[in-house]
């Protein structure tokens, strides 16, 4: 039998910075090694590539899936909330009234989902191979951005169809969109570290995503909050997500200027926990996962 | 450092025997902080110190050694070892109970073929993804792509789902792409165990072509034959921590001739840990006797004795038992439900009207499983050395696997029979 041999690429004992690393017991509480997960960039577009490739396949309608979604629960929110409930909609058209928030919402939901159940479902890579597990909620988390993008395009197209002009905050949607991402990798990052010791988790994050959603203004506008407990109200980042969305794409209503400070103080903390948090598990997820 | 490649000094790894349940539901942990409340948290590093030696195992126990630039290094030793968990702390998957390894240059490890495939990717995308996850640069896959493709033999179905691949195939496209990666150290765990004849010589091809190229190489098997033909120099396992270090050929003597005399291991009882239940003891050819109990000598009835030991008394067993040649060809296979065993130890014992087989090298793998699932698998050191008369054609060539001792004659026919019948 005949055994093929290829030609090595001689190893370069001269003049090559050789990398020396020191393999410790896990120590202190956060060891955040940036300049790692920069090494590793691409690996995480190989995930997040992955995951925008593998979601749709074998599907029928594609992509059209990250449009369904969004927009057919629009409709029902519009029917229910809107014409029968006659929820308050600041003057604006119902499906452009929920649509818009749906947006950012539908993002945060499924991203979250996704980067929840990261640990579980890599679970045979993680136990063989090493990389900063971090990618990998945020490949998770960054994937979601095509589907975000496919369906604003149908934002776009309503808006021109009832004739809804933004004003200049628009300007200030990728911000609020990055708070979004932000949200999303925070808990994100809990939750998957969770969920690889506790299955538990899976189960529970679907009610957790339903109540969050409540507890943010999809259905309903934030000025239903009374003005002393919009900074309460604010702590949860999402409220400021969606409130900003609505703002900075139709223009009405107030800027959301407490909601969105206390989303951002919400969102650094949730993140900054959540990455200490999944630091100090990195250490023990292939032993535990 | 100098030119070492890698140094460990007094690693240790510590595992909870719960964390070898995998996962656990919150309602145990829930349940564990009603009986005692102090340790909710699995992680929680005071609970560990109050109660140290009760559902704690040491995976390793204070490990040192030191591997030079280029050197090729052998981990041998039985199941439960340490010998993964040592690969698995150098590739840093896992971190470190205490202790420390310095490691010096790009490290890549081969712990599975097939890390991070998708089958729903086609064959294309997989070489990307898989390499990626490896540790090789986008721009190094595509300068590679082409010799994986070739050396894989997939050309024509390169875009095609991995999903509709053969096992055949998706095993010949996950070694090629990991046989092209190019770290300083690679790190193998018993990857070439698996997959047909012919893939483990590619196999071995190429790790002799990596160790050979100048790298430094830490391999793990249990295939003696193995690590004599690629190892300069042997790590022996036992229980955590390295028994014995040095050149290949007194280490890996040592270890067989240690586990070939079963009785004088007791120590493998001693330290089964308290998860394990069963374990293969040793094995001997009890009939008939030759210089060594692994070699066999005669070709008359044979026996042979497979030595077990059980914590608690275990029911309804499964045993299996195989037989490979060196060239990784299943001999004979054979396997018995139903098996009602008693506490301590005892004894599987195997009758052979004969053992027709050629002379040469053979290996056992045995397994015991309980309804529980396995118990204990192994495979068997010291192998199997036939040494009886050879009944075989000169030449290799026209030489087969059996041994039938056989008698030749020539008979012509009687020339008065011959004629009785024209007559």
């Amino acid at each position: 039998m005949e055994v093929r041999t290829f030609p090595e690429t001689p190893l370069q004992t001269t003049g090559q910075r050789t990398t020396l690393s020191l393999i410790t017991p896990p120590r202190g509480w956060l060891d955040l090694n940036l300049k790692e997960l920069w090494e590793y960039r691409e690996l995480l577009y190989f995930f997040v590539w992955r995951d925008i490739k593998v979601r749709y396949k074998q599907t029928v309608i594609g992509a059209g899936w990250a449009i369904i979604q969004p927009f057919f629960t629009m409709v029902v929110f519009s029917l229910f909330f809107g014409k029968l409930a006659r929820i308050p909609s600041e003057g604006l058209p119902y499906p452009i009234f929920y649509y818009s928030a749906l947006l950012p919402w539908m993002y945060f939901a499924n991203a979250l989902t996704g980067a929840t159940n990261t640990m579980v479902e890599h679970q045979r890579v993680i136990t063989k191979v090493y990389f900063p597990r971090l990618i990998l909620p945020l490949a998770a988390v960054l994937a979601g951005l095509v589907d975000f993008g496919i369906a604003f395009l149908i934002l776009v197209a309503m808006m021109v169809f009832y004739g809804v002009v933004p004003t200049a905050a628009v300007l200030l949607l990728p911000f609020l969109l990055l708070l979004a991402v932000a949200t999303a990798l925070g808990a994100g990052l809990w939750l998957s570290a969770l969920n690889a010791i506790y299955r538990d988790v899976r189960y529970a994050v679907p009610f957790l995503v339903q109540f969050w959603m409540f507890a943010s203004p999809v259905a309903y506008p934030s000025s239903l909050i009374p003005e002393r407990w919009r900074w309460l109200y604010g702590l949860n980042p999402m409220a400021g997500v969606v409130e900003g969305f609505r703002w900075a794409l139709t223009g009405r209503g107030s800027p959301p200027s407490v909601l969105l400070l206390a989303s951002v103080t919400a969102v650094l903390l949730v993140l900054v926990g959540g990455i200490i948090y999944f630091q100090r598990m990195e250490s023990t997820i292939a032993d535990v996962v | 450092m100098g030119d070492l490649a890698i140094r460990v000094e007094n690693l240790s790894k510590r595992y909870r025997i719960g964390q070898r349940e995998r996962y656990l539901a919150l309602r145990d942990v829930l349940a564990r902080a009603i009986t005692t409340p102090f340790r909710i948290f699995p992680s929680n590093p005071k609970s560990e110190f109050r109660n140290p030696n009760s559902d704690h195992i040491w995976a390793l126990k204070d490990v040192s050694f030191e591997v030079k630039q280029g050197e090729v290094v052998g981990i041998i030793g039985r199941n439960g070892a340490g010998k993964t968990t040592l690969l698995k702390i150098l590739a840093r998957i896992t971190r470190p109970t205490s202790g420390y390894a310095e490691v010096r240059g790009r490290v890549g490890s081969l712990l599975e073929v097939g890390t991070g495939f998708h089958p729903e990717l086609t064959g294309r995308e997989n070489v990307y993804l898989s390499g990626a996850v490896l540790g090789m640069t986008k721009r190094e896959i595509d300068r590679k792509f082409n010799e994986i493709v070739d050396f894989a033999g997939v050309a024509e179905f390169i875009d095609t789902p991995l999903k509709y691949y053969s096992t055949g195939m998706q095993m010949r496209l996950a070694f090629a792409v990991a046989a092209h990666l190019e770290p300083e150290i690679l790190l193998v765990d018993e990857v070439l165990a698996v997959g047909d004849l012919e893939f483990q010589k590619k196999c071995l091809g190429k790790m002799e072509d990596v160790s050979k190229g100048g790298r430094t190489v830490l391999f793990v098997s249990h295939q003696m034959n193995q690590i004599r033909r690629l190892c300069e120099r042997v790590l022996w396992m036992e229980a955590g921590s390295i028994a014995q270090q040095g050149p290949t050929s007194k280490v890996t003597a040592a270890y067989e001739a240690a586990l070939s005399s079963w009785s004088s291991r007791p120590d493998l009882v001693r330290d089964a840990g308290p998860s394990v239940k069963a374990r293969f003891l040793g094995w001997e050819i009890a009939q008939p006797r030759g210089p060594e109990p692994n070699i066999l000598t005669d070709l008359g009835p044979t026996t042979i004795k497979f030595h077990l030991w059980a914590r608690e008394d275990l029911g309804p067993c499964h045993h299996g038992i195989v037989l490979y040649d060196t060239d990784g060809r299943r001999i004979w296979g054979w396997a018995i439900d139903g098996l009602q065993i008693p506490t301590g130890r005892f004894t599987f014992v195997y009758r052979f009207p004969m053992f027709p087989l050629r002379p040469g090298p053979y290996s056992w793998f045995v397994t015991l499983f309980d309804p529980t699932g396995l118990l204990d698998k192994w495979h068997v050191v010291p192998e199997l050395l036939v040494a009886t008369d050879d009944y075989q054609h000169r030449m290799d060539e026209w030489a087969g696997i059996l041994n039938l001792p056989s008698s030749f004659e020539l008979v012509t026919s009687s020339p008065v029979a011959s004629n009785s019948e024209t007559g």
